[in-house]
Formats: structure tokens, C-alpha cells, sequence
């Protein structure tokens, strides 16, 4: 047995010695007793699947290990360590098995690693930004390809006759074209790994990334004609032949475009109609899209192409179709599947380059090949950027000229394509694989070390990540219908008229067919963006209620200056989030739908924001995590909301108004605010008149928007109004603040439930049961005007009496009038917060129902004795102290303020 | 040609055109002036049957009109288009005044499509006007305004309640102007 284990433990690093181990196992094997085996090894039948499974696993860790250290990843592209580390693995295999056991092998990277790469950039491409600059990305895919796959192959050729290159290498001016195509293409895992961490600005880094991603179709022609041209023998290759070359360029590519786009079609159709299987949707699309991928390849299409076209195609039917937990699912499955492949692709990259019996050097076709390559990009570059300006509303520079010159990184499809060469057919095979690992070793560590000193040194404009704002939405979508209007005008068909066209039959045909009907129907860009802004908002405004608990200063934003309040205090990751086109294809949290986004901070929130039920609290303390003092704070922080909160709801009483936070007001709010409407006509009072004393009683009423989600499945975007407080007089209160008062709800420590149902069901000074869960949302406590600041701060000082031992001198203090409205009110805050606070004291009911703290049992006597002491109109049986009366003061100054 | 050539020079001046697409542009011009009476009338522009179906095409016909007027000539119909060229490097210098093309005068006509009033604010009921031609239906009128309210509210530094020009053009820094409000003239 231990034998057996020994190979697995040294998988990892001597993967090679496992493969070799299972030939002597048998022998071992045989010692145990025929029949039943207890235990049985089997590493045969998991072999493979294990394999993959620890080579992630080891990619992965390596990438943990890297990323620890900041200053490393600031300075070293991810990829080249991983390539470095790929070495260095390789290495020790070879060390261990003397033999090079793995390897990029083609098949395994064409259908499995690549797939996932190119779909996650496909479906993340920025679309507006990718068609706008279309024109110059198609030009450096397909002419600068062309150009450069031709040049090299010839120039390299030329090495080679002028005696440069050892003649050992036996190659003719087709097995140089041959190899000149698949080293010309600029590759799309490399350029991505190392763009996405350079930021350089978005009409660079989209054409950069266009074109190593549409380039695919010319690389595959031009690979499989030279191919096919090397084995016929350069002699029998006939005219014919080559208006096939150039025919097959057109079936290559378009070819693998309509493949894509038909599986795009096909997706959104389907997408359609899952909405009571919301569970496979993220599926399907990996599904179809792979398809799309395999069908291209099947049918000798350009494979990248199809699945580019099917992301890109496909993106807006789906995100409006699916929901929002499967666009998450969707998008973190994408993330962390090309996040994968590309990590195993650098690192068996790096492996594969150890493996000497597959190359041979010679170091004039290497060094020939470098300066080549280097040479004829940027030479292509400049050459079709001139032609491009031509015609460019807005010209490349030359500083842009240079980083794209310089970003043409050469990677793993080039190394697939040249080991595929078969050996026979092309002798110089082994001299073409040493020459491509070198170029790829090259460009991804050199070029990617350096592209981004170079970056920072020329000054290349970056990309800045801006918040979308509904501005620009707006005016951006004039631009769009004036510049359509003009060319209508002039009467040239340009670029924005056939935007406008297809937007039209986009609109007409393509949504009704593609989307949902409710997806459709509140589709619309403007509101899209006025969604997320609304989210962002909401979020931020919940953040500062964060800030708001958790800092003594009560800093509350008054609410007509909401816009300042998101402007301060939207934290980092709001700003960071939601440009509208993002670069980054690998980065997930950089574009966030805004409901992603929601479900993340929220849940966050709850996580660490809610209050621990007692129970739980427990459990969980464990005595090494929580401090001592965590309960005490929980206990505080609950009560000083209480406190907040009975100010509301005093405050409301006060003024009878409602609150209404943000400016969304739907259908629904009005609704709502009818009601305090009518419940004002029944008070029949103007508000502001009102002595508190006389004010029916409100209760606060918070609408939280979760409520409102959960109970719309449909009509997700309609129900986004923003936290809505209404403040509503109920009957039941009406009646009760007949004979009682207002005072009972205000000054009573107890909690006033978040339910309507609750408040107007059982009022809870009226029943017993003290233990209606300590809730406080925290919406809520941002309300508190900041006029009542003193107040509030006033009842905190009195809440942190209540660590310290009651004190009995209370009965001088409740001499005060309880209802010190004229009289008490020129006394100043100071004084009071010098009051003796210790006199204030949870009330009997509250010890009653179980949640009494330190108070002795005297204590509470001594309350309900000085019941009687408390004012005419008092009834409460609950007791409040002279903090009361302090409130009182402080309740009415703020409200006459 | 029916053009003079004093004439062609001070066009060419003005706007910036080349030759050749003031040429092709007076072509196009004829070819819109049905009367042919040497000026293009408001239905003369609502023949183009693209600009039918432009949600904008009535502001963007007003905006080719001078004020007060019920025709335009073909200088001011080429003014007007002027405002459309690529800003390239060359055309900074000239004489002092800012071209046409500028980033400053794309804005500017920008916002005069929104500004009916002409009184150099963008009011919310003006904002709520073109918000109505291009959202279309499938919004109801509350929640438009409620995106108006949130626009102006986010473009507002005064606090008038309105979108003033330098509002307009601080709003927008950030976006590409010379990009997205440029067509490519032919030659």
C-alpha cells in the first residue's frame, strides 16, 4: 500500500514516476488474500482525470503564490511567471523521469483550453467600442497577417539563401511561408494576459485584441494551404490551387462567422423560453457555444471566429432573458473557466519547452525569426495605420503606433500549430518548434515585462474607468440619431446609417423574436442606465447608513443633497465598478451588472451587519473570536437604535409627513403617499400645529425593497423605487393616542416593529411579549433629521450610563415636569447632558418580558412608584426617567426649529 | 457648377471643406431642392425618407433652419454640416476664431436640440420633450421623469433646476466629442 501511495504523493512534481510505478504494482498487489479486499487501489482508472484535476490544482496554487505578493504581479505579468514556473516544473519532471512526460499537446489545447478563452473575450467584448473601430481592426487581422505571415516566410527564405541560416535546416520557400504564417499571428491568450494588466486606452487595447482574435481565420488558410502545398510539393501545386488558397479565405472566415452567429441565434431562442428552468440557463449557453466551436472546427471553419461571433452576438438576447443569479452564474463560470485555461496554457507551455528531443537550434534562423517578426509588425503597423488614418475620424498616433507594433505577442497557438507539423512532410520541423518556443518565450516575457515601463514611459493614454452617468447615456444616444440624421442629410450611407439601420431591425424584429416579452418590453438603454445608477445610489446610501452605525458623529446626509451624498461616500469598489466598457476581460468585479453588484454588497451587509440572535451569538463565540465586549456593543448598538428610532417616530409624529428617500416614486409610492394623505385629512389638522400632545400617534412604516422584489417575479425593473418611508397613521393608533398620548410611543424603550402588520396588530406596549426580534433596518436610522443630533446623542450618553450600577438618586430628578413643553425649553443641552444620567432605566414590562439587563429589582420598584409622579397626561405604565423629560425638551426644540 | 468662386473660397474657408466635397455636397444639395429655387425648405428635408424615421429628425431639420426663417441656402446648409468634419491638427490656426468643428461648437449644436427656448438652458420639461422621442412607448411617461429629474439633477451645479451649456459641456468631458459627433465627408 504504501507503495502504491508513494507515486500520488509525488504526482505533482514526478508525475512522470507515477506513470512509470504501476508496471512493478502488480507484484505487490498480489500479496493480499484472494476474496474480499478491504481496500482496494486503484489509481489506473482515475489516472487521467486526476492528472488534469492536480494540474489545475497546481496552476492554480501557483497563481495563489504569486498573487501574494503585490509588488511581484505589479511588476511581472502573470503569464511569464507562470510560463517561468512551467520551466522550472518541466524541469524537475525531467530531472525525475529522465524524459519529458507532458506537454502542450494540440488536440488537448484546440478543443478544451482555448475554447473557454476565446468565448469569455467574445461575450465580454465591449460591442459598441469593437464595431466602432471594426474597420481598423480587420484591416491589421486580415492584411497585416497576410503581411506578415508573407514577409517573414520570404525574408527568412532569403536568410537561408544568403548562407545565414545552417543548411542543415532542409527547407524550401513554402516550408518557410509555412512556418511565416503560423508564427505571424498575433495571439489572443497572450495578448490578453498581458494587456489586461497594462490599461492602456480602450480604442488601443480593442484593436489590438480585435485583431488577434479575428486574425484566426487568416492564420487557419494560410495554415492549412501551405500545408497542404508543402505535402503536395511545391512542384504539383497548379493555378487553380491558389485561387482556392484565396477563395478558402472567404469560406474560413465567413464561414465560422455565420457558424457563430447562427448558434447565437439559436441560444437567445432558447433562452427565450427557460423561464421555468431558470436552473440550466448558464448552461445552455456554454453549451451552445461550445457547439458553435466544435462545428466550426469540424467543418474546417475558423473555429475562434464562430465563437467570437456567438459571444458577441448572442450577449444582449441572453443578459435580458436570463436572470440575474444565471447572468452571475454565467459570468463567474466564464471568469474562472478562461482564468483556468490560461493559467494550465502558460504553465504547460513553459513544460513543453523543456523537452529537447522535440527541437533543434540554429541560432541563425532563431535570431533571423526575432528581428523578422519584430521588424515586419511594425512596419505593417505603420504602413496600414497610415492608410487607416486616411480614413479615421479620429487618427492613431504614433505613440499608438508603438505599443501596437509592440503588442503583437506571439503564444500558444502558434506552438500548437507547429508541433501539429507532421516531421516527414516537413524536415525542418524540429528546427521551426525550437525557433517558435523561443519567439513565444520571447514576446510573452521580454514583451510583456516591458510593455508596460514602455507604457508608463510614452505617456499612452489610459484607460480611465469613469462612472457612466445618465448624461452621457443621453446625449450619447443624440449624437448617435443627429450623426445618423446627417448622413441622411448628405446622403451618404455611412457607418452611422447602417447602425441605424440595424438598431431599427434590431428593435423591429430581431428583440421581439429574441427576447422575452416582459424583457423586451423594458428594455431600453437610458433606463437601463438609470437602473444601475439607481442601485449604485441605494447602495452607497446604505454604506453610509453602515458608517452612520457604526460612528459615534452622527453625520446624516440631509436629503435634498443626495447627489453629494453619493459623490462622497461611494467607496471604492462602487467607483471602480460600472464603467461602461470595461477592458479587462479577465476581471470580474470591474463590470458589474448592477444587480450582481447588489446581491454581492448586500449580502455582504447581512453577513457582517446583522445582529446575532442570542442563540447563535453563542454558538459561535467560541471564546478565541469575539471579544468579550462584543456582546456588550451589540447590545448598545441595538439600543442606541431603539433610541433612534423612537426619535422618528416622534419626529414623524411631530410633523406628520412622510419621508420619501430618493427620487424614484412609482406608481406604487404615490399610492402610499395618498395614503398619509388620507390619513391626514383624518387628523384633519394642518401638521405643523400640532403640540405633541395632540398628534395622533404614527407609526413608521419602513418598506424595504426586498419586500417588493420578492413578490414581482416578473417585472424585476419596475419595482426599483428606492427605500420609501412612509410615515401613516393607523386606526388602531388613532384610537390609542385618544387617551394615551404620543408620548408612549416615542419615549418608550421598547422597539417599534419594522411591519406595518406588526405595529398595527399588536402594539407592543400592549402585549407582553417584549421579544419581537431586535430588528432595525438600517435605513432607518438614517432618517433621523439632523436637527435631533443633540437629542440622539443625548439618549446615547444616557444608554452608556447603563454600564455603570443604577443609582438610586433618580426620585430628585423625577421632580421634573414631565411635559416641560414652554417652560423647560430655554434650558440648555450642555446642562442636560450634566444631568445625572444613571436615572434613566429600562422599564418593569420590559424586565418582564425576560430582557432586563442590570437592575436590581428595587429598582424597578422605584419605578413604578414614581409612576404617579409623572405627568397629567401620562399614562404610561412604561417609565421613563428624566431622560424623558430630557427628550421632550429636545424633541421640541427640534421640532420647532 | 453654379457656385462662383469667391464664393467657394469663403465657403472653403469657413467650414474647412475641401473643394471636392463642397462640390459634392452642392450636388447633393440640388438634388434635395425639389423647387429648385437655390434654398431647401423644411419639407424639402422631410422628403429624405431615413430622416422620417429619425426620432430626432424634426430637432435636426429646425436646427438646419435659421431662426426665424423657413428656408435654408446652401451656405448655411453647409454650415451647418460643417460642424460635422473630423477635427484634424491643421485646422487650429487659421484666423483666431474658433472652426466650426470644434469641439466647443459640436457641443454647442448638440444642445441647441434641446434647447427650444433658446434661452441657454436645457429646462426639465425641454429635456422631458426629447427624452419622449427616443425612448418611445415602451416607458411610462412617470418613469421618464423620473430620469429626467435624475439627469438634470446629476448635470446641475447651480442648483437652477436646468442644464446650462457649461453644465452641458462639463457633463460630457469625459466622452470622445471629436469621435462621436464626426462623420466622414466624402471627397
Amino acid at each position: 500500500m504504501l507503495r502504491a501511495a508513494l507515486p500520488l504523493l509525488g504526482l505533482p512534481l514526478a508525475g512522470a514516476g507515477a506513470a512509470e510505478e504501476p508496471t512493478q504494482e502488480p507484484g505487490s498487489w498480489g500479496e493480499p488474500p484472494p476474496g474480499l479486499t478491504l481496500f482496494r487501489w486503484q489509481w489506473h482508472e482515475v489516472e487521467a482525470p486526476y492528472l488534469v484535476a492536480l494540474w489545475i490544482l497546481v496552476a492554480s496554487l501557483a497563481k495563489i503564490v504569486f498573487h501574494l505578493s503585490r509588488k511581484v504581479t505589479s511588476l511581472v505579468p502573470e503569464s511569464c511567471l507562470l510560463i517561468l514556473l512551467g520551466l522550472v516544473l518541466g524541469g524537475i519532471v525531467l530531472a525525475v523521469a529522465k524524459k519529458a512526460e507532458y506537454q502542450l499537446e494540440p488536440g488537448t489545447f484546440f478543443l478544451f483550453l482555448l475554447p473557454p478563452i476565446v468565448l469569455d473575450s467574445g461575450y465580454f467584448m465591449p460591442s459598441r467600442l469593437f464595431f466602432d473601430n471594426l474597420g481598423a481592426i480587420l484591416t491589421y487581422a486580415v492584411v497585416g497577417t497576410l503581411w506578415n505571415a508573407f514577409t517573414t516566410g520570404a525574408a527568412l527564405w532569403g536568410l537561408q539563401q544568403a548562407g545565414l541560416v545552417a543548411p542543415r535546416v532542409q527547407a524550401g520557400l513554402l516550408d518557410f511561408l509555412l512556418f511565416g504564417s503560423l508564427i505571424s499571428a498575433v495571439d489572443p491568450v497572450a495578448v490578453l494576459a498581458v494587456f489586461e494588466e497594462v490599461h492602456v486606452n480602450e480604442t488601443l487595447f480593442i484593436i489590438v485584441f480585435g485583431e488577434s482574435l479575428l486574425n484566426d481565420a487568416v492564420t487557419v488558410v494560410l495554415y492549412k494551404v501551405c500545408n497542404s502545398f508543402v505535402e503536395m510539393g511545391s512542384a504539383n501545386v497548379q493555378v487553380t490551387d491558389y485561387l482556392k488558397g484565396v477563395a478558402s479565405l472567404f469560406v474560413v472566415s465567413l464561414g465560422g462567422a455565420a457558424v457563430g452567429l447562427v448558434f447565437a441565434f439559436l441560444l437567445a431562442l432558447t433562452t427565450r423560453f427557460t423561464k421555468r428552468v431558470r436552473i440550466i440557463e448558464p448552461l445552455l449557453v456554454f453549451l451552445l457555444a461550445y457547439a458553435a466551436y466544435l462545428t466550426a472546427e469540424m467543418a474546417s471553419l475558423s473555429a475562434i471566429l464562430a465563437v467570437t461571433m456567438c459571444g458577441l452576438g448572442c450577449k444582449k438576447y441572453v443578459e435580458a432573458n436570463i436572470s440575474h443569479k444565471s447572468r452571475t452564474a454565467v459570468k463567474y463560470t466564464m471568469k474562472t473557466l478562461a482564468s483556468c485555461a490560461e493559467t494550465v496554457i502558460f504553465m504547460l507551455l513553459g513544460i513543453s519547452a523543456v523537452d529537447s528531443s522535440k527541437w533543434a537550434w540554429d541560432s541563425g534562423l532563431v535570431l533571423g525569426t526575432l528581428f523578422f517578426i519584430l521588424f515586419f509588425r511594425a512596419l505593417g503597423v505603420v504602413l496600414q495605420t497610415w492608410m487607416l488614418n486616411q480614413f479615421r475620424l479620429v487618427p492613431l498616433d504614433k505613440i499608438d503606433q508603438v505599443v501596437m507594433s509592440y503588442g503583437g505577442l506571439r503564444g500558444a497557438v502558434a506552438f500548437a500549430l507547429v508541433i501539429l507539423l507532421d516531421r516527414t512532410k516537413v524536415p525542418a520541423k524540429d528546427y521551426f518548434v525550437a525557433t517558435t518556443i523561443v519567439v513565444v518565450f520571447f514576446t510573452v516575457i521580454v514583451q510583456g515585462l516591458t510593455i508596460k515601463p514602455l507604457v508608463k514611459w510614452l505617456k499612452v493614454k489610459r484607460s480611465e474607468h469613469h462612472k457612466p452617468t445618465l448624461n452621457q447615456e443621453l446625449h450619447e444616444h443624440t449624437f448617435d440619431h443627429i450623426l445618423a440624421a446627417v448622413e441622411d442629410v448628405v446622403g451618404h450611407h455611412g457607418y452611422h446609417y447602417w447602425r441605424d439601420r440595424w438598431e431599427q431591425f434590431d428593435k423591429k424584429y430581431l428583440s421581439q423574436l429574441l427576447m422575452r416579452r416582459s424583457a423586451y418590453r423594458i428594455r431600453d438603454q437610458i433606463w437601463d442606465v438609470y437602473y444601475r445608477l439607481n442601485i449604485r445610489d441605494a447602495i452607497s446610501f446604505v454604506d453610509q447608513g453602515g458608517h452612520v452605525l457604526s460612528s459615534t458623529g452622527l453625520t446624516l446626509p440631509s436629503m435634498p443633497s443626495r447627489n453629494s451624498v453619493a459623490e462622497t461616500s461611494v467607496t471604492n469598489l462602487l467607483r471602480e465598478s460600472g464603467s461602461g466598457a470595461c477592458l479587462d476581460l479577465q476581471v470580474i468585479d470591474t463590470v458589474r451588472s448592477g444587480r450582481d453588484r447588489e446581491d454581492a454588497v448586500m449580502h455582504h451587509l447581512l453577513c457582517g451587519g446583522l445582529y446575532k440572535p442570542r442563540r447563535r451569538y453563542k454558538a459561535s463565540c467560541s471564546r478565541h473570536f469575539i471579544s468579550e465586549d462584543a456582546q456588550e456593543r451589540q447590545d448598545k448598538e441595538i439600543f442606541q437604535q431603539n433610541m433612534k428610532r423612537r426619535l422618528e417616530s416622534f419626529k414623524s409624529t411631530k410633523h406628520n409627513i412622510c419621508f420619501t428617500k430618493n427620487k424614484p416614486r412609482t406608481r406604487k409610492a404615490s399610492r402610499k403617499k395618498d395614503g398619509v394623505a388620507n390619513a391626514e385629512a383624518t387628523n384633519g389638522k394642518p401638521p405643523r400645529d400640532l403640540g405633541f400632545q395632540d398628534t395622533a400617534a404614527v407609526i413608521l412604516t419602513v418598506e424595504s425593497e426586498e419586500e417588493e422584489e420578492s413578490d414581482s417575479s416578473e417585472t424585476e425593473k419596475e419595482d426599483d423605487e428606492g427605500i420609501i418611508f412612509v410615515a401613516r397613521a393607523t386606526s388602531e393608533v388613532l384610537q390609542e393616542g385618544k387617551f394615551s398620548g404620543s408620548l408612549e410611543i416615542c419615549p418608550s424603550p421598547r422597539i417599534i416593529p419594522p411591519s406595518p402588520t406588526c405595529a398595527e396588530k399588536e402594539l407592543p406596549w400592549k402585549s407582553g411579549q417584549g421579544d419581537l426580534a431586535v430588528y432595525v433596518s438600517s435605513e432607518t436610522t438614517k432618517i433621523v433629521p439632523v436637527d435631533m443630533q443633540t437629542g440622539w446623542n443625548q439618549s446615547i450618553s444616557s444608554l452608556e450610563s447603563l454600564a455603570s450600577p443604577p443609582c438610586t438618586q433618580a426620585p430628585t430628578l423625577t421632580r421634573l415636569p414631565p411635559h416641560p413643553l414652554g417652560t423647560e425649553e430655554p434650558q440648555a443641552p450642555l446642562d442636560l447632558s450634566s444631568d445625572p444620567r444613571p436615572s434613566f432605566a429600562f422599564p418593569p414590562s420590559l424586565a418582564k418580558a425576560g430582557r432586563s439587563r442590570s437592575e436590581s429589582s428595587a429598582d424597578i420598584s422605584q419605578q413604578q412608584e414614581l409612576q404617579p409622579l409623572m405627568g397629567h397626561k401620562n399614562h404610561t405604565h412604561l417609565s421613563p426617567g428624566t431622560a424623558n423629560s430630557h427628550w421632550c425638551i429636545q424633541f421640541n426644540r427640534g421640532g420647532r426649529l | 457648377m453654379l457656385l462662383r468662386n469667391e464664393e467657394l473660397e469663403a465657403i472653403k474657408k469657413e467650414t474647412g471643406f475641401s473643394h471636392s466635397q463642397i462640390a459634392r455636397l452642392y450636388k447633393r444639395f440640388t438634388t434635395l431642392d425639389k423647387e429648385e429655387n437655390g434654398t431647401l425648405s423644411r419639407e424639402d428635408f422631410q422628403r429624405i425618407p431615413e430622416l422620417a424615421i429619425n426620432p430626432l429628425g424634426d430637432r435636426i431639420i429646425s436646427a438646419f433652419i435659421p431662426d426665424g426663417e423657413d428656408q435654408v441656402n446652401f451656405r448655411g446648409f453647409i454650415r451647418i454640416l460643417a460642424h460635422f468634419r473630423p477635427i484634424d491638427a491643421k485646422s487650429k490656426d487659421g484666423n483666431g476664431s474658433e472652426p466650426l468643428n470644434s469641439r466647443i461648437n459640436k457641443l454647442r449644436f448638440a444642445f441647441q436640440l434641446y434647447d427650444l427656448d433658446k434661452d441657454d438652458k436645457i429646462s426639465r420639461s425641454e429635456l422631458l420633450q426629447v427624452l419622449h422621442m427616443m425612448v418611445g412607448v415602451n416607458i411610462p411617461d412617470e418613469q421618464l421623469g423620473v430620469i429626467a429629474d435624475r439627469t438634470i439633477q446629476e448635470a446641475d451645479q447651480d442648483g437652477d433646476g436646468a442644464i446650462s451649456f457649461t453644465e452641458f459641456v462639463k457633463v460630457l468631458e469625459k466622452v470622445q466629442i471629436e469621435q462621436k459627433m464626426s462623420i466622414q465627408f466624402l471627397d
